[in-house]
């Protein structure tokens, strides 16, 4: 293809190419050159090879922080996913006001994790939340203590991130939903299939898109969860709530310690390429070959 | 090939640094008035009630003197300092800004990044002055002052409700041995006996005095500065490991997450009987109109009394400016004066940096303070005048997750905590 072809695009776009090249790939070269040296407070280049990779590796945090991520990346998602499509389900058999049920649903949508953070973070402490209301009700066999349970903690957040996304995902289902052609429904009645059943086999797989739209969506949220968290458990108690991207937010300002927060950045960066690349691969490179077949 | 490569290093740490102070949530208050003859503008943290009343002490004493102050308050040490650093590699340096008695800065004056006070020091002869001397070695480097020593906040206190202790009849506690031995009685009359707030940096510092109450502050200082394996091992500290788990049997589960004010409030309300804290907690006694020694007791714990040299110091990065440099360095000596001292650590409810200074308005426990300080074996060091942020750091999540964590056991955590005084951090 000769260069001068689409030359006015080609020069629209140089601005948005010279930024990403700068940006993204700068700073990222940037960073890992500065993961190998010792730098503390400010940024020095004082070579040590790849001890700060070997520091990380051996911290205890990293490790919870790591399989932190993991488990709200998979609870927050398979249960956004869930409960969005049951919302969704419930929605569509044509209720009576419909239209509030939405709003409701959809509304910790358009708060800021920061509030939603403070709000469970109320309702979940033991000593003024909802156990303290509920002993004050009589009803002292209830116990609600995940938010100071180091074991359960993430799981609180997890709830809270839930509760907040799964609104979102009940739209996108519904929006799907209603996308559904009447016929499908006309026939799948006459064949005398069992409603739950046509959701799950039929319906279901026929939403696809919106189950991938919606799946992207989330993965995005949860590695660059930082806010939710800060705001509900600060990383506690101890540190039992802590995620890598905490890690990296911590070592980079209050820590005073770059080099530390660089390499779990790298790091970082590494695991969503690992991620990202097969997809990619199949989206660029595969389905163009298919589609020129 | 190498200008390009310093150029493209240069463009890189602009471009790194804005990035980074577009994540710090920044709060600018800008007061400016026309006409003076310098200008400052001062990054600080101060921004609860008292603290502004200390801080605008040095804006109005500045501003006597015919000058300009731009005061660019930040909530929350952390986010202060890094828009410190962020500005002075992005070449954007302000006059002056606030860091803690500590290594913190360090880093910035070996790269040669702040203003020798020396100039003025010399001159005004600090070193005859500043009390105790240890505040001297936080900010001389090489023979030369790079920071202002504006106050002593110590952490070494428990703050005690004397009416919880009058319920149960219990003498007030001087010791945590003591304290261990009511504990149990307190909590049977329905009161936490001692009120923590679950945050890494409040955990830690309750552990520090803790340590310096049992061992002795001997033997921390050749754990914390030495990095000495043998009095590490040598029991002591396990004994200091072991009462710090007892005392936590004795907190309740809404500790995790809480701020040390609200904690400071259990224990002014009678909702718990003690809690330890650094003497900024007077304040809120003061606030709910408690008076020292009547409603409460302030009670530095252990045989040994010691009186810790935390606080705050000011620094002046370099700037290409002339004028900048003589404001810096008037700015410097009015921070030190007899009269300003006294205002500010009035308003601050801190203890002075000089002795010669009125405390006049001091109550009982700021009286304690100030005779304790006068004994030099009465002064401690803590562990971040000799340790980088990193180490602290590290040290404290160890010490936090072994009061979170009950599987954790004493063994681990002395292995662990012997890594970090290895790692070199």
């Amino acid at each position: 293809m000769p260069f001068y072809r689409n030359i006015a695009a080609k020069i629209a776009l140089l601005p948005m190419i010279v930024i990403s090249l700068t940006v993204f790939v700068g700073c990222i070269i940037y960073s890992f050159v500065y993961s190998l040296t010792n730098s503390k407070l400010v940024p020095v280049m004082n070579y040590v090879g790849f001890d700060q990779y070997d520091r990380l590796f051996k911290q205890r945090k990293w490790d919870v922080a790591v399989e932190n991520i993991f488990i709200y990346g998979f609870v927050f998602t398979v249960g956004c996913l869930i409960i969005g499509f049951l919302l969704a389900v419930l929605i569509d058999q044509k209720i009576r006001g419909e239209s509030l049920f939405r709003t409701i649903f959809l509304y910790p949508y358009a708060m800021s994790f920061v509030v939603t953070g403070l709000v469970w973070k109320w309702v979940l402490n033991p000593t003024f939340g909802l156990e303290n209301s509920m002993h004050m009700w009589g009803m002292t066999w209830f116990e609600l203590d995940w938010l100071v349970n180091r074991d359960l903690a993430i799981y609180a957040v997890c709830i809270a991130a839930v509760w907040q996304g799964a609104g979102f995902v009940m739209v996108l289902m519904l929006a799907g939903l209603r996308g559904i052609d009447e016929d499908i429904w006309k026939s799948l009645s006459i064949e005398g299939v069992a409603k739950w059943k046509s959701y799950i086999f039929v319906i279901l797989p026929m939403l696809r898109p919106m189950v991938v739209t919606a799946i992207v969506l989330i993965a995005a949220g949860v590695v660059k969860v930082y806010d939710l968290i800060l705001a509900l458990t600060s990383g506690g108690p101890g540190y039992a709530t802590t995620t890598p991207a905490m890690y990296v937010m911590e070592n980079f300002f209050s820590r005073a310690n770059l080099g530390q927060a660089f390499a779990a950045s790298i790091i970082m960066f590494i695991s969503v390429v690992c991620i990202l690349a097969p997809w990619a691969f199949y989206e660029f490179y595969l389905r163009n070959k298919y589609a020129n077949n | 090939m190498s200008i390009y490569l310093k150029k493209g290093r240069k463009i890189m740490k602009k471009i790194f640094s804005i990035l980074l102070t577009i994540f710090i949530p920044l709060s600018f208050t800008n007061v400016s008035k026309a006409g003076s003859h310098m200008e400052a503008e001062v990054i600080h943290w101060w921004t609860s009630g008292g603290e502004q009343a200390a801080i605008s002490e040095f804006a109005k004493a500045w501003e006597e003197m015919g000058n300009t102050w731009i005061d660019t308050a930040i909530t929350g040490g952390d986010n202060a300092r890094g828009t410190t650093v962020n500005r002075i590699i992005g070449g954007n340096p302000p006059t002056a800004a606030q860091f803690n008695v500590s290594k913190q800065f360090v880093d910035l004056v070996e790269q040669g990044l702040l203003q020798s006070l020396e100039e003025v020091a010399s001159a005004e002869g600090w070193r005859d002055f500043i009390y105790p001397p240890e505040l001297i070695e936080t900010c001389e480097f090489e023979g030369e002052f790079y920071c202002v020593p504006v106050n002593i906040h110590s952490w070494q206190w428990m703050w005690i409700n004397n009416d919880v202790y009058k319920k149960v009849g219990l003498p007030v506690p001087q010791t945590f041995e003591e304290f261990l031995a009511g504990a149990p009685k307190i909590q049977e009359a329905g009161i936490i006996p001692l009120a923590l707030g679950g945050q890494g940096w409040q955990e830690s510092g309750m552990f520090d005095v803790v340590a310096s109450s049992i061992m002795g502050f001997p033997l921390m200082q050749s754990i914390y500065r030495d990095k000495d394996l043998d009095a590490f091992r040598d029991g002591r500290f396990e004994s200091v490991l072991n009462t710090y788990r007892e005392l936590n049997q004795f907190t309740d589960e809404g500790s995790p997450g809480r701020l040390w004010n609200d904690t400071t409030a259990m224990v002014i309300e009678g909702k718990a009987a003690m809690q330890v804290m650094g003497d900024w907690a007077r304040g809120e006694f003061a606030v709910a109109g408690k008076e020292a020694m009547v409603d409460y007791s302030c009670v530095i714990p252990g045989k040994e009394k010691y009186v810790a040299l935390g606080g705050d110091v000011f620094v002046f990065p370099k700037n290409d400016d002339p004028k900048v440099k003589d404001a810096q360095l008037a700015m410097a000596s009015m921070m030190v004066n007899q009269t300003v001292q006294a205002k500010f650590n009035n308003a601050k409810g801190s203890l002075p940096m000089r002795l010669d200074v009125d405390t006049s308005a001091a109550d009982a426990c700021m009286q304690m303070g100030l005779d304790l300080i006068q004994n030099p074996d009465a002064i401690m060091r803590e562990s971040d005048d000799w340790n980088t942020p990193a180490f602290t750091a590290a040290w404290g999540d160890i010490i936090s997750e072994f009061r979170n964590d009950p599987n954790y056991t004493v063994a681990q955590v002395m292995d662990d905590l012997e890594g970090v005084l290895t790692s070199g951090l």
